[in-house]
């Protein structure tokens, strides 16, 4: 039995050593853009995230496209997270979209907040990965933001 | 071209995909760092540690705009630490430093100190390293100071940087040991509150009785780093450590030291990888641990007993010329 025990234990070990556990940690950039000055959901969010064990870079509000997309380049991010309650994403999360084809990166982006049902198709067509409007579960995020591949953002490089 | 090469061309998202090797310290490491050898000490690294909410990233914000005023360019290492429980991180640091988010002469990286060990101290002093290769002239690494590991990371920096803020705490604090002796300089930021005054006292009582080196005597500066006060000063102490180290020669000692840490460091983790690995079923070095776990024999004692046991060091030492094997192979291919 002690054998079993060590054995478990050594894999442990060495999980810390050599952060073979963390190999696919979920880094994700958690955003509030323009005049939305509403953050309480997305730090509940932030900390459900590091709950669910990702690594959550949070930007802060009034942020601009390129302000969102040059940090998730510097950051690496797995995934890009715009919570929006002002109303204003098919201005805001577009753009985005835009930004990042200019930047030559395809990083998934997944919007969540006061979304009316008709903006959600909207949102996909210009590329978004997936809407999670008011009302939704917010493990169904974090559950798809598990099954994203890991570190996928560059196109060259 | 490949991933380094682009760096070195100041491509952002090179860089960005380097640090994430790091990061994730992947094979590729050895391969990376090896590139960058010849880059690396080219910048000037300084080290900010202190209590949560001290104001760091704040002050490292405004340090960023007085190293961008002087037409210099900088790299941020940002360290939060990790959740234990979970392994999840919130890395808020860039909040404090939006306005540099589109300045091409900045870049600013978080790291979450994932809790292993030594490796944090390991990605992190790596990640400094890549910055100053890919260009920046300086770099700042910020971390949480309530740890050996950021003592450890601190350890990279040339100038240390302690930031502390009044009413936390009574004199007592100031002199105990630690976090207080590896500061080249002691910031007391938000010096508008009440208690600054008997703060800056006590540290300077504490520092005149504690000289570290003949050659620098620690100063203590007040900043209120919300409002822009005493940034200017700080930047010109950092600067006048960084001629003094030059002057003395500390700087070229400091790197000296540092190069045979990081190699005895690795040396120490291949080794003990060979080690452990070659444990997994080796039944006798089973059996001691076992009666450790037991408690039947003291720890001390055990080790006496693996190192004279001569057949288990035998293998141990067959473990690491069949390790020998397959890095000549994979030198070879």
């Amino acid at each position: 039995m002690y054998g079993v025990m060590f054995l478990a234990l050594l894999s442990s070990l060495k999980a810390i050593a050599y952060k073979e556990a963390q190999m696919d940690t979920k880094k994700v950039l958690m955003t509030k853009m323009g005049l939305d000055g509403h953050d309480f959901g997305v730090k509940i969010l932030c900390q459900m995230y590091r709950n669910a064990g990702f690594e959550v870079v949070y930007t802060g509000q009034r942020q601009t496209a390129e302000m969102v997309v040059a940090a998730a380049i510097e950051e690496d991010v797995d995934v890009i997270g715009i919570s929006t309650l002002s109303g204003a994403h098919m201005h805001s999360v577009p753009l985005t979209m835009e930004e990042q084809k200019k930047q030559n990166i395809d990083i998934p982006v997944i919007v969540g907040g006061t979304i009316p049902p008709a903006d959600v198709e909207k949102l996909k067509k210009v590329g978004v990965a997936e809407v999670f409007p008011t009302g939704t579960d917010a493990n169904m995020s974090i559950e798809f933001i598990k099954k994203l591949p890991n570190r996928k953002s560059l196109k060259r490089g | 071209m490949d991933i380094v090469d682009k760096m070195f061309q100041g491509d952002r998202l090179a860089l960005a995909r380097l640090l994430s090797i790091l990061e994730n310290n992947t094979p590729e490491v050895p391969l990376v760092m090896s590139r960058i050898q010849q880059n690396q000490d080219n910048g000037y690294y300084i080290g900010f540690t202190g209590a949560p909410g001290s104001g760091k990233s704040t002050l490292v914000d405004k340090m960023i705009l007085q190293i961008r005023n002087n037409n210099l360019e900088v790299g941020v290492v940002a360290i939060d630490p990790t959740s234990p429980f979970s392994g999840g991180a919130i890395l808020g640091d860039r909040i404090r430093m939006q306005n540099h988010a589109l300045d091409p002469g900045v870049f600013i990286r978080s790291l979450a100190t994932r809790g292993s060990l030594g490796g944090l101290s390991r990605a992190a002093k790596n990640t400094a390293r890549i910055l100053n290769a890919s260009g920046k002239d300086y770099c700042i690494i910020e971390t949480v100071g309530v740890g050996q590991v950021e003592i450890d990371i601190v350890d990279t920096a040339d100038t240390t940087v302690v930031v502390l803020m009044p009413d936390t705490g009574d004199s007592i604090q100031a002199i105990k040991a630690g976090i207080m002796e590896i500061a080249d300089i002691i910031v007391v930021n938000k010096a508008d509150l009440k208690g600054t005054d008997q703060l800056i006292a006590d540290l300077m009582l504490m520092l005149h009785e504690n000289q570290r080196h003949s050659w620098w005597q620690v100063p203590v500066i007040a900043t209120q780093a919300d409002k822009n006060i005493g940034i200017k000063e700080l930047f010109e102490k950092i600067e006048e450590h960084k001629e003094v180290l030059k002057d003395t020669g500390m700087l070229v000692a400091k790197r000296k030291e540092q190069r045979v840490s990081e190699f005895m460091e690795i040396i120490e983790q291949t080794l003990l990888d060979v080690i452990l690995e070659s444990q997994k079923d080796d039944s006798e070095f089973c059996e001691i641990i076992n009666n450790v776990m037991a408690g039947l024999i003291d720890p001390y004692s055990a080790a006496k007993k693996v190192f004279g046991n001569e057949n288990l060091i035998k293998r141990w030492m067959m473990r690491l010329s069949s390790e020998i094997l397959i890095e000549r192979r994979r030198v070879d291919a």
